[in-house]
């Protein structure tokens, strides 16, 4: 069971792959992810094939919501690794 | 024995560096084979050869840096051919990847040459003249002298005077005065510059010579999102498909019914293209715009283009375009559909004849059987060449697309 924060640098490594230009450190972790980062569906499809492999968890379109942005990420992460 | 020139591709591109070679002499290589990894300011590109033959010899090293159009590797064919073709390449074409083709085997090849279109999207014209001097000018200032109206020199021959009269425009202009000070030390922001000027190149000449003509369409895109939303409920994330995809397996068929849309105008001439190379324009990160070429998409299903939009963008942004993909698109296909802004109404590439913007997805209210409901629309909008088609027909092929996505289950 990985602590929050963590995950989130995890999903930071991740996001860095995606978008190498992108400066973690200025990012809110609360703010919205797509547009802070200027992340488009693709992107964001792509992150989450990564993060499905990385950690084994599968967010549907349903959810999508709920991971907004990185804080939302990590906890719906560390939610589906505790089920 | 066959030359192989370093290509250009674009304007602001006098030079290139062979990053790798991917083959070595006495490899025999089949035509569409990559032979080397060519470095650019937007990545690595990489290069095709165009012919079915053996390496003979690799002229430049790896990270060498040559001119563009100079001799990097040649080939020997397995037919042969004529020596005295060559010289005619070294006249009319330096900086162009594909001189050779007109004179050699590629005639089946029927588009003409298209070069990356964020830089000057030039016809291949063969009639273009330029004096040394002024060629070596134009390509010191980055100016695309084969996008250039004809000179003052006989039979409209672009001399150095022509040449230092665009420079001394192009200093006064406002742009100009706010780019001087960004000219940055470091190689990406000259780069930078280079491309924004390319860009700025194409633009204006399209802006210039193309009468265009602009149509939108509002669609309702409810039927495709539930449907995409059923398609995607069990599926992995790699396995889901985006509206993307389907708006552009759409556009691609509609695109085979509708010929005055697909094409090249060039010297006056219309004509059509056999295919769909439906061009990708894919923002670039750091700035700029690249538009790639997803080959015969009309044929493509949804799943597979779905597979070939991903596997572009990561090699837009990770390097391994290929030479193909830059050159041969048929139309382009701007999407801002994630961004903040419901249409676009966007510039012919020249030597192409229209452009398909699609703005965001949006809520909005929607009257479906005589009553007023929420529906997810798309606008989708049409920049055309009026010398080769006109509104009527532009409707049409919207109304076309309109109705494919009221199918979507058709296109996988």
């Amino acid at each position: 069971m990985t602590d929050l924060g963590s995950l989130k640098s995890a999903v930071g490594e991740l996001i860095l792959n995606i978008a190498p230009d992108v400066d973690l450190k200025q990012l809110d972790p609360e703010a919205d992810m797509r547009d802070e980062l200027d992340l488009d569906s693709m992107d964001f499809l792509r992150l989450l094939e990564a993060i499905s492999h990385k950690f084994g968890v599968n967010i549907p379109e349903t959810d999508y919501q709920k991971v907004a942005s990185l804080q939302a990420i990590a906890d719906y992460i560390s939610n589906a690794q505790i089920k | 024995m066959k030359r192989i020139d370093m290509p250009s591709f674009g304007a602001d591109m006098a030079k290139g560096t062979v990053a790798q070679w991917k083959v070595t002499p006495g490899e025999e290589v089949k035509k569409g084979d990559i032979i080397a990894s060519i470095e650019t300011m937007k990545g690595l590109i990489d290069m095709e050869v165009f012919d079915d033959g053996i390496i003979e010899n690799l002229l430049v090293a790896e990270g060498e840096e040559v001119k563009v159009g100079s001799p990097i590797a040649e080939l020997r064919l397995k037919e042969d051919i004529p020596l005295k073709a060559e010289p005619l390449v070294t006249e009319q074409q330096p900086g162009s990847v594909m001189p050779t083709e007109p004179q050699a085997k590629q005639i089946e090849k029927q588009q003409p040459i298209v070069i990356p279109l964020e830089k000057s999207a030039i016809a291949p014209a063969t009639s273009i003249k330029i004096s040394p001097a002024a060629k070596f000018k134009a390509q010191q200032l980055g100016i695309n002298w084969q996008g250039l109206a004809p000179g003052r020199g006989p039979e409209g021959a672009i001399l150095l005077a022509d040449i230092e009269s665009l420079e001394r425009t192009e200093r006064v202009t406002e742009t100009d005065k706010l780019v001087q000070p960004q000219i940055a030390q470091d190689d990406s922001g000259a780069a930078k510059l280079l491309m924004r000027k390319a860009i700025a190149d194409v633009v204006s000449r399209s802006k210039k010579d193309i009468p265009h003509y602009y149509l939108e369409l509002d669609v309702s895109v409810e039927k495709t999102k539930q449907w995409l939303v059923e398609f995607n409920a069990d599926l992995p994330p790699e396995q889901r498909i985006l509206i993307n995809a389907v708006i552009y397996c759409a556009i691609a068929r509609a695109l085979m019914h509708f010929p005055e849309f697909n094409g090249f105008y060039q010297q006056d001439t219309f004509t059509p293209a056999q295919q769909v190379h439906l061009g990708n324009a894919i923002s670039l990160r750091q700035g700029g715009l690249v538009v790639a070429a997803i080959h015969n998409a009309q044929r493509i299903n949804l799943k597979k283009m779905m597979i070939l939009l991903k596997d572009q963008v990561i090699r837009v942004r990770e390097g391994g375009l290929r030479m193909s993909e830059m050159q041969d698109s048929t139309i382009t296909v701007s999407n801002l559909g994630d961004r903040g802004c419901d249409r676009i109404q966007s510039i012919i590439f020249p030597p192409q004849v229209a452009i398909i913007g699609i703005g965001r997805q949006r809520s909005v209210p929607w009257v479906m059987d005589e009553k007023i409901v929420i529906a997810n629309i798309v606008s989708i909008s049409l920049a055309a060449d009026h010398r080769v088609s006109d509104g009527h027909m532009g409707a049409r092929l919207l109304d076309s697309i309109d109705n494919l996505l009221q199918q979507p289950e058709r296109l996988l």
